[in-house]
């Protein structure tokens, strides 16, 4: 069975806000065919002050489909529409302290619902925009329909250039026969064949800003010690911590202590951490834990 | 997760695995001590172990009505008899490309099948109809030289309908076709009597008939043509190198033997048990409805689709209450869809997300089976609350309509 949070048991136990809000003023219906989980959001908006008096939720789904639906209705209630658009999946996921990757899509239903009963609110049409595959990435969380368009866009053609630019497979190793059928197929749309011998593309990250001023080794190493120094306090709050071990090259080695190490939502961790250490650089950088250090000096590439 | 109560847990999940029988754990217990040889060394340690797999392996023989106990390849569970089975039959009859096999098989026979396909293999899968039911004529249309094998399983774990395996095995013989069988959830169920049939290999597995887990065997007739999956030592007669699980290969005889000594009470106790469950919950459960064959199903199994809810959720508040059972909802898969036999057997998205399945075996009671018909109708009542699907006293008007979701 699946690996539930307390927080995510309690809010399905005991969820809040659950049916629907007695003369509401707008209503957002969601689904996702594919794992047949469906929500139906309502709301009670001032029409003064767009503030979210009260919200209402009615699903179909899993456990975690109406924890996060409930979680969703706690969060937003108060807030005006525009705040509430801006709450993210992740904040979801945060508040019930971490969904296991392959339920990342409940938290995805809940904005999904949010934004169209929002845009119903205010007389506009919604269209889902959010197109999901099979879940091909345990670790990142990342689905077939992403990988498969990261590749179309950017002309992908190994599994090194997937993990560089989605994060798929960048943990256990375990899904690269599955992203290796994914550039399979692609590269047969385009009349190619994938080679596991092919060279990577070597470009940036996609996302990265314009190219970075140079940086001295020193600079680098502050500028991502001061990264983790802003990450801490959050992670102490779960009794957590992290520690930096080592810098090779792209590779950051860190150290996930307390709570957070072997803790499920590590690899989640990891790569939101990777993320503010992107930004921070304007480079991209790879966040490992210490035991995916190699062990003896290897010639890389 | 823990449960809130200091009931003890029912446990209604036997299609998934079962408990050990007691009398079991104590025949295997020497064979980690004492009895530690090597059944291939000359000396006295290896000698009686040697002695112990032989009787095991008449222990199987018995229960599977096999003619001889050479037929008895030991492996180490259900899929890696399934997967020997099918890649036996490629090997050694490299000229036939195509496979038969049915949409409801177990993923140790369809992931397999759908890896070969990629591998050039032509593999027909089988449809069956709104009860889980083949179509004869399809199969035999399907049959020709071309075959390398046919592999269909004696009884499906999720509804528990059985095929029509001994007759599909005839039709197979009659074309010149290996007839495989995955018998994993038959097997210690409904009696077996392989030498009066025409099955040519059938896979077990241990864990499913209170044996321990890792140890299961796949039957070959004698004469089968036949290529190993693993090769190396002479163990099993060269069919299955690696040594001997002596231990589990043990517990298994002991096992079976038991089964052998059990199955009537399989058809009559186990059976009312099921049906007075499965009465029960239908009675007081509106919007349910059994999926299967009611007709022709193991006596152990009932499937029932709650409509309108979905399967995870109804795990957990059941969880909660200390009992075990599954459901054929995306969620609880890891993937993030339904069941492949409810949705080959057309069953609606809104019923196959809520199918549970409640699985016994001659350890329940029928104490149990009263609590678990007091325990279901709560549960379903609260989710269905929840359910954007349901209105106030039942499905809203036509559910469709009502509620129709944007879709990603
Ligand atoms: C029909 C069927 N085939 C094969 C298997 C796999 O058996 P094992 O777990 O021993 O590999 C199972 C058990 O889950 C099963 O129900
Ligand atoms: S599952 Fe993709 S790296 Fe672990």
């Amino acid at each position: 069975m699946w690996e539930y949070s307390e927080k995510v048991q309690e809010h399905f136990f005991s969820p809040r806000n659950a049916g629907a809000v007695e003369d509401a003023n707008a209503t957002g219906d969601v689904g996702s065919l594919a794992c047949g989980d469906a929500l139906r959001l309502t709301l009670k908006v001032n029409p003064e002050t767009d503030v979210i008096l009260d919200a209402g939720f009615q699903t179909f789904g899993c456990g975690s489909a109406i924890a996060s639906s409930s979680a969703l209705t706690e969060i937003i209630k108060g807030k005006t529409l525009d705040e509430a658009l801006k709450v993210t999946n992740q904040e979801i996921a945060d508040y019930l302290d971490g969904l296991p990757p392959e339920k990342m899509h409940c938290s995805v239903m809940g904005r999904e619902a949010l934004q169209a009963a929002i845009a119903n609110y205010r007389g506009e049409e919604w269209k889902d925009d959010h197109e999901e595959g099979a879940l091909v990435c345990k670790c990142f969380a990342v689905d077939s329909t992403l990988i498969e368009n990261t590749i179309r866009d950017n002309g992908l053609t190994t599994v090194e250039d997937v993990v560089n630019f989605t994060k798929a497979g960048g943990g256990c190793s375990a899904c690269h026969e599955g992203i290796e059928e994914v550039l399979t197929k692609v590269l047969a749309e385009e009349g190619k064949s994938f080679n596991p011998a092919a060279r990577s593309v070597a470009v940036a990250m996609p996302a990265a800003p314009a190219a970075p001023a140079k940086m001295t080794n020193i600079q680098r190493i502050r500028r991502i010690e001061t990264v983790l120094e802003s990450i801490r306090p959050t992670l102490q709050r779960d009794h957590g911590d992290v520690e930096l071990v080592d810098i090779d090259g792209k590779n950051v080695y860190v150290n996930m202590k307390g709570a957070c190490s072997g803790c499920q939502m590590a690899a989640v961790t990891l790569e939101g951490i990777q993320e503010r250490i992107i930004d921070e650089l304007g480079e991209f950088v790879r966040v490992l834990p210490a035991q995916a250090m190699p062990k003896a000096e290897r010639a890389y590439g | 997760m823990t449960t809130d109560t200091d009931i003890q847990g029912i446990y209604f999940d036997n299609n998934a695995t079962t408990m050990v029988d007691p009398e079991v754990v104590e025949a295997m217990l020497p064979f980690f001590t004492e009895q530690f040889g090597n059944p291939s060394s000359m000396h006295l340690f290896g000698n009686k172990v040697g002695f112990a797999i032989k009787k095991a392996r008449g222990q199987i023989q018995e229960l599977l009505g096999a003619e001889l106990d050479s037929e008895i390849v030991f492996t180490s569970c259900g899929t890696e008899s399934d997967s020997t089975a099918i890649l036996s039959a490629l090997k050694a009859q490299p000229d036939r490309k195509e496979i038969i096999t049915t949409v409801v098989e177990h993923p140790a026979v369809l992931a397999l099948c759908e890896h070969l396909e990629k591998d050039g293999y032509k593999v027909h899968y089988l449809k069956v109809d709104g009860k889980g039911r083949l179509d004869l004529d399809a199969y035999r249309e399907a049959l020709s030289d071309q075959v390398a094998i046919v592999s269909v399983m004696w009884a499906n774990n999720e509804t528990g309908t059985l095929f029509p395996v001994l007759e599909m095995a005839e039709m197979a013989k009659a074309a010149g076709v290996l007839f495989h069988t995955d018998a994993v959830q038959a097997v210690g169920k409904v009696p077996i009597d392989l030498k009066n049939s025409a099955i040519d290999m059938l896979s077990l597995s241990g864990h499913k008939l209170h044996a321990p887990k890792g140890i299961g065997v796949l039957y070959v007739r004698r004469n089968t043509r036949f290529r190993p999956l693993l090769r190396g030592g002479h163990q099993e007669r060269g069919r299955r190198a690696g040594t001997e699980n002596t231990a589990s290969i043990v517990a298994l005889g002991k096992a079976c033997e038991m089964a052998l000594e059990h199955m009537s009470q399989e058809q009559t106790t186990v059976r009312a048990l099921r049906d007075r469950l499965e009465q029960g919950i239908l009675e007081a459960v509106p919007y349910s409805f059994v999926t299967g064959d009611p007709d022709n199903r193991l006596p152990n199994t009932a499937n029932i689709a709650f409509e309108y809810i979905e399967g995870e959720a109804i795990l957990l508040l059941l969880n909660k209450l200390g009992i075990a059972a599954s459901s054929g909802s995306a969620c609880t898969s890891g993937s993030l869809e339904p069941s492949h036999v409810m949705r080959a057997m057309g069953i609606p998205y809104t019923a196959a997300h809520g199918t549970t399945r409640f699985s016994l075996s001659r350890y329940n009671t029928m104490d149990e089976v009263e609590r678990v018909i007091q325990a279901v109708p709560p549960i379903v009542a609260q989710l269905r609350k929840l359910s954007p699907y349901w209105g106030a006293n039942g499905p809203v008007e036509e559910p469709g309509k009502a509620f129709a979701p944007a879709y990603a």
